[in-house]
């Protein structure tokens, strides 16, 4: 007996199979429209808006809460620019967890968007002999500086350049950010950012229910989902509302200093103008606008 | 890019099927050699052109806004140990002794701690003698305890310079807009400014240990 093996049966049982897993399924319309849904700069006023509507729903759904999804652009004349102390900190990693509440971080498996760096002083900036492990009973250690290091949000970021799908890219007002929903999980831009603050979701992210922050944004803290990469947004849902990072805010000794780049009155260009600055990896010229000063 | 890209492949692909397996003969041929050349020189110049769509990035020189003049706001003193203030309440029953001395009786928990310089300087050195309810500049201008930060601004100038543009101490609030700052006192101690040591929330969890 001859098998019916042709390139038209095969055709026609696929497309057969499709059609009836989908109606098994049950998936729901809006599910569908998630997953047909376009790359967020060309959305419309109108799509943005019933998504966001849609996505309200859902997370209320899901964690019993109200919460409040912004798809707020850059303000016009921004251009935000980051300055921290290196005389100033102690290494208490204080900042490292108010970023993972602010910013929905999933604790388990743990992704932190900043890592605190303990150097040797004798060494200077040397990576290669840097430690995030200490584990003191009291910080600052004698003999030793730390460097937090986190997204640099560079002018000329390689992890948007390599991104195959632009699920990535540089806002008006500087920061990087990533559609979740268009990010295919790659992991291409993690391996071309030299200050690995790019994080991946391994697993189903894991925030507990009541220590969600109900105030998110679209291209921020909204929960993400298995599967795509994430990072610092210098908390884009604070900072396009005028407010500080989480980050700032919580720094003990006050060592991180925030501010529009474009504002010549602001406390980030005195910083630039008036301080001994430093880039990490200048030699690689991504130009980063994340700067890191001698205070005293 | 892609022109280019479909063009190598039609150059290559025609050859292929004229010399079947002797395919790679063909690279002998310099005609491919500089079709390859001109595909990769012209591809080059369209990447930058592409880089240069993906950096738009406003030019600081250009742009150079100024946002709306910041508002400051000065947060409330820090609040005195219980019962102590107004000193007078009990340095008025007490005649004033000018000269430097141990505090035994009273006070005892300050002269324990005092690390500020405390060789050459003693309570009388920002205290004022007759009104204990203010501080005392080096000139002898009496201040408010609200003032102090004048008071450590007349050895410490630099940091006081600093910390009037919001660069040194802590700043709260909004980037653009209105902005609490903190006192001196609030995070130093004024009788031992040292900033005290802090116990590090728990580090990273390791690669190595993730099950």
């Amino acid at each position: 007996m001859k098998k019916e093996n042709s390139r038209r049966s095969f055709i026609k049982n696929i497309s057969l199979a499709t059609f009836s897993a989908l109606a098994l399924s049950g998936c729901d319309m809006k599910a569908f429209d998630a997953f047909l849904q376009k790359n967020f700069k060309t959305l419309s006023k109108n799509e943005k808006d019933s998504i966001i509507k849609n996505l309200e729903i859902k997370y209320k759904e899901k964690y019993g809460k109200e919460f409040h999804v912004s798809d707020k652009p850059a303000i016009e004349g921004t251009l935000f620019g980051y300055a921290l102390d290196l005389s100033k900190c102690v290494g208490c990693r204080r900042c490292v967890y108010a970023c993972v509440k602010e910013n929905n971080l999933s604790r388990d498996p743990q992704i932190h968007y900043i890592e605190v760096l303990q150097m040797e002083k004798e060494k200077g900036i040397d990576f290669a002999h840097s430690t995030a492990q200490y584990n003191p009973e009291k910080v600052p250690e004698k003999g030793y500086f730390y460097v937090p290091v986190q997204c640099q949000q560079c002018r000329k970021p390689q992890c948007v350049t390599v991104c195959p799908v632009k699920a990535t890219w540089q806002e008006p007002d500087g920061i990087v950010v990533v559609d979740y929903n268009w990010c295919i999980g790659c992991r291409y831009c993690m391996a071309a950012c030299p200050y690995g603050a790019r994080h991946f979701n391994w697993g189903e992210p894991d925030v507990p229910a009541e220590e969600l922050n109900t105030e998110m944004h679209y291209l921020g803290n909204r929960p993400r989902m298995k599967g795509v990469v994430e990072k610092c947004t210098f908390c884009i849902q604070r900072a396009r509302e005028g407010k500080y990072p989480a980050c700032v805010e919580i720094c003990p000794v006050g060592a991180r200093k925030f501010g529009n780049l474009l504002d010549p009155d602001s406390e980030i260009r005195y910083i630039l103008e008036n301080k001994r600055v430093l880039v990490l990896k200048q030699e690689l010229n991504f130009q980063p606008k994340f700067y890191y000063f001698f205070g005293s | 890019m892609k022109e280019g890209i479909f063009l190598v492949h039609l150059i290559l692909f025609e050859k292929k099927f004229n010399m079947k397996d002797k395919f790679y003969r063909n690279i002998k041929n310099p005609g491919i050699l500089w079709a390859l050349f001109i595909v990769l020189f012209f591809g080059c110049n369209n990447m930058e052109s592409i880089n240069k769509e993906l950096y738009k990035v406003p030019d600081e020189k250009e742009g150079n806004k100024k946002t709306e003049k910041a508002i400051e706001y000065a947060v409330e003193a820090p609040p005195f140990s219980d019962g102590i203030f107004p000193c007078t309440d009990c340095h008025a029953n007490f005649p004033p002794k000018p000269e430097r001395r141990e505090l035994v009786e009273w006070h005892d928990d300050i002269s324990a701690i005092f690390d500020h310089d405390s060789e050459n300087r003693w309570c009388l050195d920002c205290h004022d003698l007759n009104n204990r309810d203010s501080l005392k500049l080096a000139s002898g201008k009496l201040l408010d305890f609200k003032e102090s930060y004048k008071l450590c601004g007349q050895c410490h100038g630099e940091k006081l310079r600093d910390w009037k543009v919001g660069v040194h101490g802590k700043r709260t609030g909004e980037w653009n807009g209105r902005k609490e700052y903190l006192l001196c006192v609030h995070c130093h101690n004024p009788h031992s400014p040292k900033f005290e040591e802090l116990k590090p929330e728990p580090p990273p969890v390791r690669q190595e240990d993730i099950k």
